[in-house]
């Protein structure tokens, strides 16, 4: 999971941060400016300072917020000078924008605020749909507006070029001033309170908040256009309100809460992803007449709230369809007053979405580490708030760990390793939603100053230090007065989502000082992530650690490289070298004996009637006269009142696969016979715990008696399975020979813990991984982990790795001229909730996660981003089932299909660490020969973010495998797929299709020219040779022999069809470079291999060989 | 790179190479040729000397036999302690192979417990186990096992089953992620020393004497006390140390053997004037004193989960 961060502005205006893998709060990197609001969201933290104008803090990342301006050069032909800038007097501008409408000279394109720059200058974009243009990128046409074309013909009369500049997004990790504009009607005062939200609304564009704020007349205003690429946004809109409002939140879906001065809450409804500012309000009365609502705080599915009496309310049934809810209920948690500590409200489950206590943040400050913040309030508890809900299906276990906690709640106790609450939990979301990042928000406050300390009373220590009234955070309390202005001390907590937080107001026991005791006066979790498995170290007081030795024991290698470590491994083998060496021929003490393992197991019978059925099974494990261990793996059954056994030698064992399903806990079991046959032994244990252990001791003894142990080599080939599942090999010497090549069924394949979707290998052994939710992974040079626990798995290098993906369900209607579309099909239709084919039914109720291991982390929500489009809603026509689909309804469309999506996520345990924080698509790594000079140079890797970015990570070398940063190379479009060479020539692939080359890029100046195009092929050249070898190829490596491997479907073997085989192709050789033929190893569900790292026989030359016109790996999707 | 695990490959896979000698005053019918064998260290000298038994019965009449027992140099050879302590402990400096005398008589009733048989040693590495349990876990772990486990213990350590033993015994080594180690390291320090100093009190410090009932040493251990503070001429070992110690500190550094040593033993690191340095020695290696300790109870402790450390004084030479 990667690091999150709260927001949190101390009573003085200070803002500081809490990381979720830190345990101190940190000032912020700007600290110039005093606050009194923020709003955090995980790329950006918007805030009211003290002079009332609006700030957005940019987190900084490694790739930099750009924007596109482009401006069209017109000209048009005339007889006497040819093309000329002189255009007819009905044309448009000579310099315009894409429409011609809108006149836009070059040097009338402005920066829209001083926060950005220009990156460089104009230039003539050459590039036209993907292909290159000839004399200066100019396209021609007959007239103005018309179908443009690259080449020049007779009747061209106009022609344009584009012009092409790019500004940076420069005032990141500092405060960056809104432009406020001087216009007094727009901006007739100052603002009050501020939200962030609606980052879930849709992903269109990239990185959408809504920004709402209140000013100090009550009045609400929507920021306009604020997105990734325009974190600043366009301009304030005003919205219409029934009354004055003093405070609003946003949750990170579509509920908007906001309090009116009478009391009342206001509710947008009709807040949509077409429509994100929502259409009307609708009010809703306090849950007393005399006590309005002070303060509200919303999450995906709940809203929190704080009435003027100082009660905490919780409003029961708010959901999108109901944004207003039902009713509330009160909280009974003596809420005090006493200290303005933070507070996290814990048990918030899908299903008890307010939670079970109060905990309060007790992290020191960066700059008071010795003490330990208020634990003493941790019972005091307060406050309130918030809390969403979060999801996940983790609801269960969560429940249960709550449930401990609340018995013994008491300050001082050890907390759980797993509090409850998945809170915060962007990816995950569960039946509330998407929740990214919940957030609490809270916050407290006094009121003047004067109240205060009169609410404080009886705590309040006389001293002769300034009131609080003198303190610099009266500016804090601008709202106050109006808000509560005979209130002591209230408290208002504002909660956005989903986990609480809550301020204290008040607590002045501490006049003096902040620095004994952080005062907070406004917390913001919106950008904070925290899952029910991973609570961050903030609630208990670090009794032990000191901050080095925490370092210490999470950072890979100290106790690798400690000198304690070598001596002792140099000694144990001295010793045995004295005590050993001259006595082998004394007798052992005590004879090898053979060793046997029994459980109880169920086996797929290959005959009739094909079902599972129960065996014993019995492992015997026995010990060569050499050493040598091997075992055999019986299988007793019964068979018409016959009993029999099957045997399998483990040493002719070639792969150990899991079978994960809804409903067994099975794993198939290869041997080359079996590879052959697409035709494997399947097993099935009763529970997860028992497969685990027979998978491990199989593996193990596998390996044992092929002699393999520890970490995969440098050459070794890594393949994934389609479930995610990562195997490797170690290459044999004869496997790429030219005569007689070991089989690819002899493969000995075994499985390294983690989940991935890709992998990509060197041979300096650099490893890295994608997994479906496109976190990068390193890998780390351990293995096992996952399912292998002990003896199969290194003891370090081990790390929690998580990934995400989704299910996809259809919803499917047929049109009748009567109702017009309904759920009723016709009696040959398809199920009306099916799968993508439509053959299986596929309900919401009934579809579960791929396996046991995934649990839900989001309701259903329909995808949008199908092939072909869709309309509003999603919905996607057709003339019938099955065609082909598209996005708006015609005529001759009689039925259309929507695809809801679910999220899940799946934890296991694995030799990689993440590589945060931007995700990627693809990436390549250069492939080397083992020979090459290994003085710890860099090696080259590129990548392709999420977002089409083209990357290239610096740092990367054999001892540091994840590199340091990214470098960003600027392109003018976004790419799919990218690929580098032995001579560090890099492909790529944009998303229109073209593929791109660039030229001879060193570690030294990573950024060479674009210097080759090549025209719009869907695939690489050489593609189309394949074609005709095979047409179902699903994946191609290339490793640094050219050695040729492939993942191919519908692979025949004796028993059945295979999809997702291995692939070696036979007979590659200089002057053949085709090859003549397949040898099918393992299949059966691959999904990806990489044999880049596999040089093990000497390059017959230096790798110039390849023709240059060939990627060495085509990591698009090569179609055939 | 080498992995942590080989640490416990090699500790389990240590072999001593010994020469069994017939006591020179035992009756046989003919000579005893002296018997070879390589002694894993790990284990306990009656659980692997069946045949060093039945090579010297053969050659001796029935009536002259009673409970065998061993001795180096005139110390008798306590069976309950791992063989690897006791080579370390009285003879890592002597030559090899390591030539201990084998008798069938006059068994030393107060140096010695009886090992009627197997059942005997089982019983007695298990409740090391427990106590060992108690100290890291507060028995949680060996407590949820069930019989068939403590069986495959047992079984692994009798049998030389290195996977057979590790399979099960890795649940024993591991501690809540929260925590940065054991609760207790399970530990004990052996001394030979020249002059008998009398018995180390067990103290624990008063903020723990709660926990001093974890020390209970049940039933068997406070026999085997009892018999090794009669001060005998024979044996210049003093009993061993044991003592509450955490793997880390108060203020969240990790313990390492120097502090262990510090706080349990300090004349063991720091002898006074004119005594001869000591080695710290386990498993026949002298761990540097910079070794975190929880490292080294993960992976330098016997299979009775106990770390056992000899102090012994350096070689002359």
């Amino acid at each position: 999971m990667p690091n999150s961060v709260l927001w949190a502005v101390d009573l003085f205006g200070r803002v500081y941060t809490l990381s979720t893998a830190g345990q101190y709060w940190e000032l912020c990197k700007d600290s110039q400016l005093e606050f009194k609001r923020v709003s955090a969201t995980t790329q950006c933290c918007w805030g009211i300072a003290c002079d009332n104008q609006v700030y957005v803090y940019v987190c900084a990342s490694d790739v930099p917020i750009r924007r596109r301006e482009e401006a069209y050069e017109n000209q048009r032909w005339n007889p006497v000078g040819g093309f000329c800038e002189k255009l007819l007097l009905s044309d448009r501008w000579a310099w315009s924008d894409v429409s011609g409408l809108q006149h836009r000279p070059l040097d009338g394109v402005a920066l829209p605020s001083p926060h950005w720059e220009w990156e460089s200058d104009w230039y003539v974009d050459e590039n036209f749909g993907g292909e290159p243009t000839e004399k200066g990128g100019w396209t021609y046409a007959i007239d103005f507006p018309a179908t443009y074309t690259r080449d020049k013909k007779w009747n061209s009369c106009v022609r344009r070029r584009k012009w092409i500049r790019y500004r940076r997004y420069k005032s990141r990790d500092i405060w960056a001033k809104i432009p406020s504009k001087d216009d007094p009607k727009e901006l007739p005062d100052p603002f009050n309170d501020l939200s962030v939200g609606g980052w879930e609304i849709t992903e269109e564009p990239v990185g959408r908040l809504s920004v709402w704020a209140v000013s100090l007349q009550g009045k609400v205003w929507y920021r306009e256009d604020v997105s990734h690429s325009n974190p600043e946004g366009s301009s304030w809109s005003l919205l219409d309100t029934p009354g004055e409002v003093v405070q609003i939140s946003c949750g990170p879906h579509d509920l908007l809460w906001a309090t009116l001065w009478e009391g009342q809450a206001l509710v947008r409804e009709g807040i949509n992803r077409s429509n994100p500012k929502g259409s009307s309000w609708s009010v809703v009365e306090p849950p007393g007449s005399e006590n309005g609502v002070m303060h509200v705080s919303v999450g995906v599915n709940v809203v929190w709230a704080v009435t003027k009496d100082q009660k905490v309310w919780f409003r029961r049934g708010v959901n999108s369809h109901n944004p207003c809810g039902t009713s509330w209920i009160e909280m009974v948690w003596g809420i005090g007053c006493e200290d303005r500590a933070v507070y996290f409200r814990q048990g918030v489950t899908p299903s008890e979405l307010s939670g079970k206590t109060w905990k309060a943040i007790v992290v020191a400050r960066e700059c008071d580490r010795s003490h330990s913040g208020s634990s003493s309030s941790l019972l005091s508890a307060g406050c309130f708030f918030g809390d969403e809900v979060r999801g996940s299906g983790e609801s269960a276990p969560s429940d249960t760990d709550a449930s401990s906690e609340v018995e013994r709640p008491g300050p001082g106790q050890p907390l759980p390793a797993e509090p409850l609450d998945d809170s915060k939990n962007p990816t995950g979301s569960s039946a509330s939603g998407p929740g990214a990042g919940r957030t609490a928000e809270d916050t407290t406050e006094d009121a003047c100053p004067a109240e205060g300390s009169r609410a404080a009373g009886p705590d309040t220590h006389p001293g002769p230090a300034p009131t609080p009234a003198e303190l610099p955070w009266t500016n804090i309390d601008l709202k106050e007065p109006k808000k509560v202005p005979s209130h002591s001390a209230a408290g208002f907590p504002e909660t956005t989502s989903l986990s609480s937080l809550g301020l204290l107001p008040l607590g002045l026991e501490e006049p003096y000082g902040v620095d004994d005791h952080p005062l907070w006066a406004w917390v913001s979790g919106g950008g904070c992530v925290v899952e029910a498995c991973a609570m961050p170290r903030w609630f208990t007081v670090q009794a032990g650690l000191s901050p080095s030795v925490q370092t210490l024991s999470l950072s890979i290698t100290p106790a690798q490289t400690a000198a304690w470590r070598k001596q002792i491994f140099q000694q144990l083998t001295e010793r045995t070298k004295r005590e050993l060496e001259n006595f082998r021929h004394y007798e052992q003490a005590v004879e090898q004996s053979v060793w046997v393992k029994t459980g109880a197991l169920q086996w797929w019978c290959d005959w009739k009637p094909h079902k599972w059925v129960d065996v014993r099974v019995a492992l015997e494990q026995f010990t060569g006269h050499d050493g040598a261990r091997d075992s055999i793996l019986f299988i007793y059954y019964v068979v018409h009142e016959e009993k029999k056994y099957a045997h399998i030698f483990l040493n002719e064992v070639v792969a150990l696969v899991p079978v994960l399903n809804e409903t067994k806990h099975s794993f198939a079991l290869y041997t080359p016979e079996r590879t052959r046959q697409r035709w494997p032994v399947r097993l099935a244990a009763a529970t997860e715990q028992d497969m685990n252990d027979w998978l491990a001791l199989l593996s193990l003894s596998c390996c044992e008696s092929r002699k393999v142990q520890g970490r995969p080599s440098p050459q070794a080939i890594w393949s994934i399975t389609c479930k995610g599942d990562i195997f490797v090999s170690e290459p044999s010497p004869d496997l790429e020979a030219h005569e007689h090549p070991l089989p690819c069924d002899q493969m000995f394949w075994r499985q390294i813990g983690g989940h991935l979707r890709m992998v990509e290998a060197n041979s300096q052994g650099v490893v890295w991984g994608i997994g479906y939710d496109h976190t990068a992974w390193v890998y780390t040079g351990g293995y096992g982990g996952g399912c292998f626990q002990g003896l199969a798995s290194s003891t370090s290098n081990i790390y929690t790795q998580s990934d995400v993906k989704c299910v996809h369900i259809y919803e499917n209607q047929r049109w009748n001229p009567v109702t017009g579309y309904t759920s009723r099909g016709l009696p040959t239709d398809r199920y009306m909730w099916s799968d993508a084919s439509g053959l299986q039914e596929c309900t919401k109720a009934g579809t579960k996660p791929p396996s046991l291991q995934w649990a839900w982390v989001s309701d259903w929500f329909v995808d949008f981003s199908v092939p072909g489009g869709t309309d509003q809603e999603g919905w996607q026509y057709a003339s019938d089932f099955p065609a082909s689909y598209h996005g708006s309804k015609t005529m001759k469309d009689f039925v259309r299909r929507r695809c809801w999506a679910r999220k899940c996520k799946l934890v296991t345990s694995g030799p990689w660490l993440e590589v945060p924080p931007i995700t990627l698509r693809d990436v390549s790594i250069i492939p080397e020969s083992p020979d090459a000079e290994r003085s710890g140079h860099s090696i080259a890797l590129w990548a392709i973010s999420d977002k089409g970015d083209v990357l290239c990570r610096l740092g990367v070398s054999a001892l540091n495998p994840a590199g340091s940063s990214w470098l960003h190379v600027g392109t003018d479009q976004p790419f799919a797929s990218i690929s580098i060479g032995a001579c560090y020539q890099v492909w790529a692939v944009a998303r229109d299709g073209s593929a791109f080359y660039r030229g001879s890029v060193y570690p030294s100046q990573p950024a060479g020219n674009l210097w080759y195009r090549q025209g719009i092929t869907p695939s690489y050249p050489q593609g189309s040779s394949w074609e005709h070898v095979s047409n179902n190829v699903c994946r191609v490596s290339v490793g640094p022999l050219d050695q040729v491997w492939v993942i191919a479907n519908k692979v025949q073997g004796s028993h059945s069809l295979s999809r997702g085989t291995v692939c070696h192709r036979t007979g590659v050789q200089p002057h053949e470079p085709k090859g003549h033929g397949w040898d099918y190893g393992i299949g059966g569900g691959w999904d990806h291999i990489s044999v880049r790292a596999n040089a093990t026989r000497a390059p017959r030359s230096s790798s110039q060989e390849q023709e240059p016109s060939a990627p060495p790996e085509a990591h698009g999707p090569v179609c055939c | 790179m080498t992995d942590d695990k080989d640490v416990l490959r090699d500790v389990w896979f240590g072999r001593i190479p010994t020469c069994f000698t017939l006591y020179q005053d035992e009756i046989t019918e003919r000579e005893a040729e002296p018997y070879y064998l390589l002694l894993p260290r790990v284990s306990y000298l009656t659980l692997v000397t069946d045949k060093v038994k039945k090579h010297f019965q053969k050659v001796m009449r029935q009536e002259d036999i009673s409970e065998i027992w061993f001795e180096y140099e005139g110390t008798p050879l306590k069976w309950h302690y791992p063989i690897g302590l006791l080579f370390d402990l009285l003879a890592s400096s002597s030559a090899l192979p390591w030539n201990i005398t084998v008798h069938f008589k006059s068994f030393p009733e107060k140096d010695l417990l009886h090992c009627p048989s197997k059942d005997a040693i089982e019983a007695h590495f298990m409740s090391c186990m427990k106590e060992a349990d108690a100290l890291k876990h507060k028995s949680q772990v060996i407590n949820e096992m069930q019989k068939k486990d403590h069986k495959q213990l047992w079984m692994g350590l009798q049998n030389d089953r290195f996977d057979q033993f590790w399979a099960i015994n890795r649940k024993l080594m591991e501690y809540p992620a929260e925590e940065n180690g054991f609760r207790y390291i399970p530990f004990r320090i052996y001394q030979v020393i020249a002059v008998w100093v009398g018995i180390q009190r067990f103290q624990a410090s008063e903020e723990e004497s709660e926990d001093e009932k974890f020390l209970g040493y049940p039933n068997w251990w406070q026999v085997f006390w009892k018999s090794s503070q009669t001060v005998d001429t024979t044996t210049t070992e003093r009993p061993f140390i044991q003592k509450l110690f955490r793997p880390v500190a108060a203020d969240g550094q990790l313990h390492t053997l120097g502090d262990l040593l510090k706080e349990v033993c300090p004349s063991a690191i720091d002898p006074e004037d004119g005594e001869k340095k000591n080695q710290v020695m386990i498993h026949g290696i002298e761990p540097m004193l910079e070794t975190p300790l929880q490292w080294l109870s993960e992976h330098l402790s016997y299979p009775d989960n106990f770390l056992h450390i000899s102090i012994i004084p350096q070689p002359t030479d």
